[in-house]
């Protein structure tokens, strides 16, 4: 039983992550999820700090206020001039080390300790469990369910408008789409979806789990739908994989997780037929050989 | 008061900072600061390879096993933007996650494969530059005093290259190899800077320091000082506040330091600074509004 | 009617002026170009018009109304490299965009949107390419794509940015059918254009700009040498005066 509550969790994680990632990708924002990965953990801290509590919900409201600031101030640092990788590189290191620091000197001694934030602790998963509308499962089940069902409503309502705003934003403003307030709220899912899988796989995971299957995806598909399909597809199967092969080696299942999402990403971009790169070579090649004949 | 061993810690925090500050501007310049995060990052699986291959922690071996890693990752990063239709944020965050997954994992490995003394690789995560080891510390100076010498020796090549490749590729410039060696100097940055702040935060000592001297000057000789000394006093500052109070991780400190510098930077800078821009705005509207005023007349 | 009325229009980034006081009054029924050299602010011109710069002052009127989007007034061309093309859809799924406007948010496209796009795809010669990837389209094709995205939109008044740059001389000869086709249906046409040889053929109504308005009006009246030399800053040594002279008789 506590390995399918594992097994559930991870395809749980594969399958929002997957989701919300599409989007990252498509929009070229992929290192701002690695930075809200990062700055999550200053939320939590913040909202521990403040409440003195560790609960769920508030764990939530922090990452998104986090999630939104490290938008926000990124976003600033633009506009102030500063290129964006920069931008980028200076808001997340600096939120972060912030948070490190907070932890060690206010909440030296709860649970939330630094190595579970980089690697989770999702053999542990089962053992934390919560009870709503008489189910008990466990809590990290639970949250990445609510935030998943958030995930896809907004993606039924707003599906099209994501569309439109990612592919051509000049052309989207011009017939009064709300780009800013889209690209807001999706930044507060993407928050939202870190600081749910993150409690369990760590902070790593999330971001391996965010860009890589929707990566990988993103070279097998002509549709945007297609794209989703596949990226939570990935997911799924570099989360049940990594589970077994962390078994067999006896190794960090997170970190697993992540190396067959790596694994996945390469058998794709090497293997994929006429575009993967040995297709290419190989190509190539052929065009060389006959090459002679031509002259 | 400064005994020994903190002196030492200073100086290599200080020749770090330097290094950091001088390399990350030519990354900064380059548009490549989240390429030095991606490669921080990676060179957690090197460590982890090195010593299970070894069984040794002799920082020099690490540090080799770290620069291999590092240096396939910014690879891996160039073919896979070059052979797809994948964009470099997608490819450097992918590489990033893959390779720090894979570093964790190998390093949980060596964790159990219980030779004893737990190894301390677990400190490559966050750094822990004030209880570094003598010995250590003679190899971080010399190291990047190595890459301070590089940086002062290839500044006018490096320049022409960033600004005008065509061009210096033009004047007989060996433009492709100067570039490699650029992406060589930034990993062994990483490597050097690795132990005393951590895979995590190297990469801020690349990047904060050259976007805070960025604000300051137009002129590469004048950034590359200012990200030099910014680099050296966050280095410096955090070594000595995170030896004062004990329980501290030096890296975060570290960080800390240089990010005060980059918000003092970004409002107080002269003419790039965001109070100085923002007069200059309302100056500009003031004109206009006469400008319009008289023409209705 | 006036299709498109400016008073007074600025734009500057930080301290750099693109454009200063621009005022123009431009009829309905018009094919009308927009010239200028390179950095005159011609794009500038449109999406300040279109509402897209924060950073502008003055007033803008279409169809002597402030611009809503909810009027569906106004269709739009941007720049074709202002996208990502690596982007998975097909070309259908492109000019479905132009019926978002209409359909609203939240709403799905009905099957008569899908219809009014493939209608909109086959008056650009693509029906055949609905289902490509537009990845793999040719950069005339995209460019008939980004216009039968703007047919789509049903609108009254049309703003095209620099529809005519990298594409192959079919796809030229039809755009500029479909635009001499609006315009023949009363619609008003504004297309941002820089080259002077075609020009005085494609457009009826000309504004030369240079940060601020030359010239505008009817052609006739404003293509002349002394205007172009105006807005070119003199510098127009490439064109000779029996070519210009050419094109009006």
């Amino acid at each position: 039983m506590n390995e399918f509550w594992v097994l559930l969790t991870g395809s749980l994680v594969g399958i929002t992550c997957g989701l919300t990632g599409v989007f990252l990708i498509l929009r070229k924002t992929a290192m701002i999820a690695d930075a809200i990965s990062h700055t999550v953990l200053f939320g939590i801290v913040v909202a521990f700090m403040v409440t003195q509590s560790l609960s769920g919900f508030w764990m939530l409201v922090g990452a998104a206020i986090a999630g939104l600031l490290t938008t926000f101030l990124v976003q600033l640092l633009q506009s102030g001039g500063l290129q964006e990788d920069a931008a980028i590189g200076v808001v997340f290191t600096s939120l972060f080390a912030l948070g490190v620091l907070f932890i060690t000197l206010f909440a030296g001694n709860v649970h939330l300790d630094v190595e579970h934030v980089l690697m989770g602790e999702i053999a542990f998963v089962p053992w934390d469990t919560w009870d709503i509308l008489g189910f008990s499962m466990p809590k990290a089940v639970w949250m990445l369910l609510i935030v998943l069902v958030f995930n896809l409503l907004f993606l039924v309502f707003f599906y099209k408008e994501m569309k439109l705003t990612t592919f051509d934003p000049v052309f989207a403003l011009s017939i009064g789409l709300p780009i800013v307030a889209m690209h807001y709220s999706y930044m507060t899912l993407v928050s939202l979806t870190t600081v749910a899988a993150f409690d369990s796989v760590g902070a790593v995971l999330v971001v391996a789990m965010l860009i890589g299957p929707a990566a990988t995806a993103y070279l097998m598909s002509k549709s945007v739908i297609g794209m989703i399909v596949w990226s939570m597809a990935f997911g799924v199967m570099a989360a049940i994989t990594g589970y077994y092969l962390a078994k067999l080696w006896n190794t960090s299942i997170a970190g697993m997780m992540a190396a067959m999402i790596g694994v996945l990403f390469m058998l794709v971009f090497l293997f994929k037929p006429h575009d993967g790169w040995i297709w290419k070579v190989f190509k190539r090649m052929k065009i060389k050989d006959t090459e002679p004949n031509i002259l | 008061m400064l005994t020994g061993n903190l002196l030492w810690v200073l100086i290599g925090a200080i020749l770090l900072g330097i290094a950091a500050g001088l390399n990350g501007t030519f990354a900064f310049l380059q548009k490549q600061s989240l390429v030095g995060d991606a490669a921080a990052h990676a060179a957690l699986p090197g460590i982890a390879i090195a010593y299970l291959v070894t069984q040794q922690k002799d920082l020099p071996i690490l540090m080799l096993g770290a620069a291999i890693t590092s240096a396939l990752a910014v690879y891996m990063i160039q073919w896979i933007v070059g052979n797809s239709k994948l964009k470099a944020d997608a490819a450097i965050g992918f590489v990033l996650s893959v390779f720090f997954g894979i570093g964790i994992v190998l390093l949980t490995i060596v964790n159990q494969s219980g030779t004893g003394n737990q190894s301390g690789l677990n400190d490559f995560i966050f750094g822990k530059a004030a209880t570094m080891a003598k010995s250590d510390l003679v190899w971080l100076s010399s190291s990047a005093l190595l890459i301070i010498l590089m940086c002062l020796l290839f500044f006018k090549e490096w320049k022409l290259m960033i600004f005008d490749p065509i061009f210096a590729k033009g004047i007989g410039l060996p433009v492709e190899r100067l570039r490699i060696l650029l992406t060589a100097l930034t990993v062994l940055t990483i490597v050097t800077g690795i132990q005393a702040v951590g895979v995590i935060l190297m990469a801020a000592m690349l990047i904060i320091p050259a976007a805070a001297a960025r604000f300051w000057s137009n002129h590469l000789g004048v950034i590359l000082v200012t990200s030099a000394f910014f680099g050296a006093l966050s280095g410096a500052l955090g070594t000595i506040i995170s030896s004062v109070r004990t329980g501290l991780s030096t890296g975060p400190i570290i960080v800390l330091c240089a990010a005060s510098l980059f918000v003092i930077s970004y409002f107080f800078a002269p003419t790039r600074g965001f109070i100085a821009k923002s007069l200059k705005k309302k100056a500009f509207k003031q004109r206009n509004v006469v400008k319009e005023a008289a023409n209705h007349e | 009617m006036d299709a498109l009325q400016v008073t007074n229009l600025s734009v500057a980034y930080e301290e750099k002026v693109v454009l200063q006081n621009v005022n123009l009054t431009t009829p309905v029924g018009h094919l009308t170009g927009i010239i200028g050299p390179n950095g005159a602010g011609k794009s500038t011109l449109i999406k300040a018009i279109l509402n897209q710069l924060p950073n502008k002052t003055g007033a803008v009127h279409i169809l002597e109304r402030p611009l809503n989007p909810k009027d569906h007034l106004v269709g739009y061309v941007p720049q074709r490299n202002a996208v990502d093309w690596d982007f998975p859809a097909n070309a259908l799924d492109v000019v479905l965009m132009g019926r978002y406007g209409h359909i609203g948010m939240i709403r799905k496209p009905s099957a008569k949107d899908k219809q009014i796009a493939m209608e909109c795809l086959k008056n650009v010669g693509m029906e055949a390419f609905a289902d490509r990837s537009i990845g793999q389209l040719s950069g005339g094709q995209q460019q008939r794509v980004f216009l039968a995205r703007a047919l789509a939109q049903e609108a009254e008044v049309y703003f095209m940015d620099e529809p005519f740059v990298g594409v192959d001389a079919a796809t030229e000869r039809t755009i500029i059918a479909i635009l001499k086709d609006l315009k023949a249906k009363g619609k008003s046409v504004f297309v941002v254009h820089h080259d002077l040889q075609t020009a005085a053929d494609y457009f009826d109504w000309m504004i030369l700009l240079n940060q601020t308005i030359t010239a505008s009006g009817p052609t006739e009246q404003t293509f002349t040498e002394d205007n172009l030399q105006e807005a070119y800053g003199g510098k127009l040594f490439f064109m000779d005066q029996t070519k210009l002279n050419k094109t009006f008789n």
